[in-house]
């Protein structure tokens, strides 16, 4: 029996998600009396591996192949299955992102196993299995139960308080059996140097307020002082004032950063379910009734063209 | 070239959530009921697939699970334009049983290219498409904001962490669209709302299956203190109260 997470690497780094998932993992295989086994996929060297022991892992499964150099959901959904099975996994947790998101369903299927996606906390008992998840878009929390013998979670992001807890776990190389790939994939066009506005701890966003695509320097310039990602509101993207991968709401992105500056939005409920899970949301609006300081911790009550230099000005004392 | 897209139908982006019956069940008086707004761009994004007649799309099809309740949303993406349509009579428990009921029926009515939201509006659990996939054991992508037919071959855009890349996809092929996938929403025009009446609707029986999750209750988010107002004038305290109230900086 075990506790198997799925953690994800950036070019053999890695990510930030992977210790939040791993420790998280650990703390269900203590209630579980179980242990933690992490499974990495991927070109990841055994030092970056030996990191995962800091954050409970019992045991570290690698698996290296370069037919998975590429996501095929299958392939990797294949891989997954044989290390839970042959580690005799009870639980088995992924991050809700675009990978869990990719793969946590179909192991639901294969392995007949009830998903619970995007809980945020741990589970409020192991029998029943009960896990607690965002519906409505963030509107209210499920409490649900989980029926089958092997359940799969996928935990939602920035939403679990990690903590070190270094253990020395083996390192086991794993040759999986891995089949026809279905899918390829040509014209890879990444960015790099710029932060994500998914992992980003802090993100500075504006809307209809700013007025025109020509203000988005005071944005720019925050987020950078910040090392901040930059965001913006469905109608800034409608408009193409800003491109559409910045959109923060409902339908477009949801992230949960630290910190959310929103500038000139006023916070329709499309919106705040993208940003809700912030840990702290910081509004500068004209207007005195606008939404977003129903949601917001701290408000500024002005023009974000005037406040926003202010705003940089007093960054810049502290940094 | 035949196209299946999954419907859900859910609540109005704008509803508030409410419960009743101590809080175990969702509370849908007054409730305006809409197509899940991902499910309606990629069934916009199959309607201009099938305009491009060098795309070769004989049929678009929809499909939802759910009780007689969700057929204005059915017909409406009839209306909108989808050919026929398919409701699967039972209530949409989880999205186990969802998938299972989707896969069964393609199952007997091969699709090539089947459309699925990455989430719904109400339950926003990313599931039944990947799970679709991996019951009919095809191939399935997610986080897709492009999808075209270059000389019949299907071309998916796909996001990844700071980009995109494009994938090529033996078929039948499941798409998990996002936004991108279509600009705005098809709407339905009166000539559509017409025609949709005289759409063929079929309405089959569930399959034998059993969800594996079930909701115990729900539970409103807590109150959020009251919002800290700061003078537009001293800038200076809200840097300060970030750096050592909140301690985010």
């Amino acid at each position: 029996m075990s506790v198997l997470v799925f953690t994800e690497n950036w070019d053999g780094k890695f990510k930030k998600v992977s210790f939040e998932l791993v420790s998280y993992a650990s703390k269900i295989a203590e209630m579980l009396n179980t242990q933690t086994v992490a499974l990495s996929i991927g070109n990841v060297q055994d030092d970056e591996l030996k990191k995962l022991g800091n954050y409970a892992a019992d045991k570290i499964i690698s698996v290296k192949n370069e037919k998975l150099n590429i996501l095929d959901n299958q392939a990797y959904t294949s891989v997954i299955t044989q290390v839970a099975e042959k580690e005799g996994a009870k639980v088995v947790i992924l991050a809700q992102n675009n990978m869990g998101k990719a793969l946590a369903p179909r192991l639901s299927v294969k392995l007949k196993a009830g998903l619970g996606a995007g809980v945020s906390k741990l589970p409020s008992s192991t029998e029943p299995f009960t896990v607690f998840k965002k519906v409505y878009s963030g509107k209210a929390y499920s409490n649900v139960v989980i029926k089958s013998d092997v359940k799969i979670l996928t935990l939602a992001q920035n939403s679990f308080e990690f903590e070190e807890n270094t253990k020395s776990p083996a390192i086991e190389n794993f040759d999986a059996n891995i089949g026809d790939i279905k899918t390829s994939v040509s014209n890879v066009k990444k960015q790099t140097g710029k932060i994500l506005l998914t992992d980003a701890e802090i993100v500075v966003s504006g809307g209809r307020g700013m007025k025109s695509s020509n203000n988005w320097a005071p944005i720019e310039e925050l987020a950078q002082l910040l090392g901040a990602a930059t965001a913006c509101s469905r109608p800034v993207s409608d408009e193409g004032w800003r491109p559409h991968e910045e959109h923060t709401g409902q339908t477009g992105k949801i992230i949960a950063p630290n910190l959310y500056i929103a500038a000139g939005i006023s916070g329709a409920i499309q919106h705040l379910a993208g940003i809700s899970s912030s840990k702290c949301i910081v509004a500068i609006n004209t207007d005195k009734d606008a939404p977003i300081f129903e949601a917001a911790n701290y408000g500024i009550v002005g023009d974000a063209s005037k406040v926003l230099p202010d705003l940089i000005q007093a960054v810049k004392e502290i940094k | 070239m035949k196209i299946l897209v999954c419907l859900s139908n859910v609540p109005d982006t704008t509803t508030k959530a409410k419960f009743v019956n101590d809080n175990k069940v969702f509370d849908t008086t007054g409730v305006q009921w809409i197509i899940n707004p991902w499910d309606e761009l990629a069934l916009t994004r199959a309607i201009e697939l099938k305009s491009d007649a060098a795309n070769a799309i004989e049929n678009i099809t929809v499909i939802t699970v759910g009780k007689n309740n969700v057929e204005p949303t059915i017909r409406k993406a009839l209306a909108i334009g989808a050919d026929n349509a398919v409701r699967i009579d039972a209530e949409p428990s989880d999205a186990y049983f969802v998938a299972a009921q989707i896969a069964e029926y393609i199952k007997s009515n091969p699709f090539d290219v089947i459309f699925s939201g990455i989430e719904s509006a109400d339950h926003n659990g990313s599931a039944v498409g990947g799970m679709l996939a991996e019951f009919l054991n095809i191939p399935s992508v997610s986080a897709v904001s492009g999808v075209s037919i270059v000389s019949g071959q299907v071309k998916i855009t796909r996001d990844i962490d700071g980009g995109n890349e494009e994938v090529t996809s033996e078929l039948p092929v499941v798409a998990i669209v996002q936004k991108g996938i279509a600009k705005e929403p098809m709407i339905a025009a009166m000539r559509g709302i017409m025609m949709a009446r005289n759409k063929p609707l079929n309405v089959i029986t569930p399959a034998e299956v059993e969800a594996l999750t079930e909701i115990v209750n729900f539970e409103m988010p807590k109150p959020k203190p009251a919002c800290k107002m700061i003078d537009p004038e001293n800038v200076k305290e809200l840097v300060n109260l970030l750096q050592n109230e909140a301690k985010v900086l």
